[in-house]
């Protein structure tokens, strides 16, 4: 008897690794930005190259960042900083680094605003608050009005601020108390019942028709159509593919989502045991995560926002983020228990948001712990301050969104893209691919083929360099055609913009600094361990 | 919806439900590998501990 209740502790044990590894990946990412980022880039055509990115970027950079955090654990070092001098063996390692603290602690600047909406719009489905009848419109204005879109400052006399600070204090005292070990739970079991509910509500969108007989056209297969058709209405599929930043937002939302290029991967990894399995680990993380973007994702936030509101709203979104907060309560509207549903769906995004923004702090803690040498809690402090000063600028820039989009095009795409680069450099090159692939075959679950060698390290920094020089060049181009706007137009037209810009660069100089206090540290104990040696 | 839409939704969906299936698969048929496997949650991070 004692064989097959071992059977089945074994199964249980395999179902709720899978549900842990697969679970940990899903958040924001997937079932907003994905769909906000296809939107603004070309519906159908955005796929072609995420997917090409997932293949030769995604995957391939995910197993580098958990091989290179494992190796500079080993070495004694968990933030990039130290890792990134550690495998290079010079101080420019750490000044590399210093991106992989700039990305998550300006993406938890944003992300816990997002993380508010979702608290806020749960809230007020228990409590009625969304109870806006069936015209669509009453749920963008209402989504308008409480993230302040209409005028800057206007976010503070909304209910968003004081959830805003409910999730910072959340946040706080998870990571200030160590008790970030209980969103393993959050992982095993509220993720899939958030997939569980996505599901449900993908069921609802397959089968919405047309709602509205007065406007025929905005029916379930063109709302489809809106979210993977290549070609748009005076823009072929080919013209979409020739604009470089479609290829550079679809590698920046593979990162996003994997949160590959964060610097927290790494972080996290360089605590695992020199035997523990990366390989896959990191694989059945990504393909969970890219599952839950396509299959759900895209599935159900276009299509809903063209049935309800037209293609005029998919084209412009309110935001990146936006899109989900005024598509999805017109279909909930649309369901039995649509409040109940409404309710489950945000608290549980809520939670995968949670679990998130909980590891998006803990590359820059291991910094100031093994840097500057302060401990967890003053680190911690120091942390939220300043994330809380920097969302207070983002909340109150709420004009169009766009103190929160341009840091996110800055940092969680460009600035991601650039540490990716950085990483698959020192992996293939610098470290060596040969000793890079031994990294990470050991304690692998799974055979890592050969091919993968070269795609490190040829192909993955041929195409980001490449990519970005294009994109670079493009934007030039584009700045300097008085016909066309480019990014850069708007960081010379508008305030917000420029402030925005302005806050990342403080941010950069800020940790560029720490970093110099770090190195000189880090000197210090090698010269002391050295003397002490000899 | 035109064809080439339905080619790009298969496409996509039908080639991460499959790579999703194989992980299921290597994870479910591979002996020990649970006792191997890490997410970034499940991962402790000792400086909690010296608090």
């Amino acid at each position: 008897m004692a064989k097959p209740t071992r059977s089945i502790e074994s199964w249980g044990t395999r179902v709720g690794v899978i549900l842990a590894v697969t679970g940990s990946a899903v958040g924001l990412g997937n079932f907003l930005r994905f769909p906000g980022q296809a939107a603004q880039n070309g519906g159908g055509s955005f796929l072609i190259p995420y997917i090409v990115a997932f293949i030769l970027l995604g995957l391939p950079i995910a197993w580098v960042e958990w091989a290179l955090g494992r190796y500079g654990g080993r070495k004694g070092f968990n933030s990039l900083p130290g890792i990134f001098r550690s495998v290079w063996g010079r101080d420019a390692g750490a000044y590399a680094g210093v991106l992989g603290l700039i990305i998550p602690v300006m993406i938890y600047m944003y992300y816990v605003f997002v993380e508010a909406w979702c608290l806020a719009y749960a809230f007020q489905y228990l409590t009625g608050g969304l109870r806006l009848g069936a015209n669509p419109g009453a749920y963008e204005d209402h989504f308008n009005h409480f993230v302040g879109i209409n005028q800057n400052g206007s976010a503070f006399g909304t209910s968003a601020i004081w959830f805003l600070i409910v999730c910072f204090v959340i946040n706080f005292v998870l990571i200030y108390r160590g008790l970030s070990k209980g969103i393993e739970w959050f992982c095993k079991w509220a993720m899939p019942a958030l997939v569980i509910c996505a599901l449900i509500v993908l069921v609802r969108v397959l089968t919405l028709g047309t709602p509205n007989p007065d406007l025929p056209d905005q029916n379930l297969v063109n709302g489809l159509g809106a979210m993977w058709n290549p070609a748009r209405e005076g823009q072929t599929m080919l013209q979409s593919l020739a604009r470089p930043e479609i290829w550079v937002a679809a590698a920046g939302q593979i990162f996003f989502s994997l949160s590959v290029g964060f610097g927290i991967v790494i972080t996290y990894s360089s605590y695992l045991k020199r035997d523990d399995d990366v390989a896959l680990s990191g694989m059945t993380a990504a393909a969970g995560n890219g599952w839950c973007e396509v299959a759900l994702g895209g599935m159900i936030t276009i299509p809903a926002a063209f049935v309800f509101l037209g293609q005029a709203f998919v084209d412009n979104p309110p935001g990146t983020f936006g899109m989900g907060f005024v598509a999805l309560p017109s279909v909930f509207n649309q369901m039995p228990a649509g409040s109940f549903f409404g309710f489950l769906f945000f608290f549980l995004l809520f939670l995968a948001a949670v679990t998130s923004s909980l590891s998006m702090l803990q590359p820059a803690i291991a910094f100031l712990e093994e840097g500057i040498g302060v401990d967890r809690k003053v680190s911690v402090t120091l942390l939220s301050l300043i994330t809380a000063l920097g969302s207070g600028f983002i909340v109150y820039f709420s004009q169009s969104l766009l103190a929160l989009d341009t840091i996110d095009f800055w940092v969680g795409t460009v600035c991601i893209y650039l540490l990716a680069t950085i990483q698959v450099v020192l992996f293939a090159w610098v470290l060596g691919i040969n000793k890079g692939l031994e990294e990470l075959r050991r304690g692998a679950e799974m055979p890592v083929p050969g091919w993968i060698g070269p795609i490190i390290k040829y192909v993955a920094p041929v195409y980001l360099l490449l990519l970005f020089g294009w994109f670079v060049y493009d934007q030039v181009r584009q700045t300097l055609d008085p016909e066309t706007s480019s990014y850069l137009d708007t960081i010379a037209e508008n305030r917000t913009a420029q402030l925005s810009v302005g806050l990342v660069l403080l941010t950069a100089v800020f940790f560029t600094l720490l970093t110099v206090l770090a190195v000189r540290r880090w000197r210090e104990n090698e010269a002391a361990q050295q003397e002490a040696s000899s | 919806m035109t064809v080439a839409g339905w080619i790009i939704l298969l496409v996509t969906v039908g080639g991460m439900t499959a790579m999703l299936a194989w992980c299921i698969t290597k994870v479910v048929t591979t002996p020990g590998a649970t006792e191997h496997m890490h997410s970034q949650a499940d991962i402790h991070t000792p400086d909690v501990d010296e608090d």
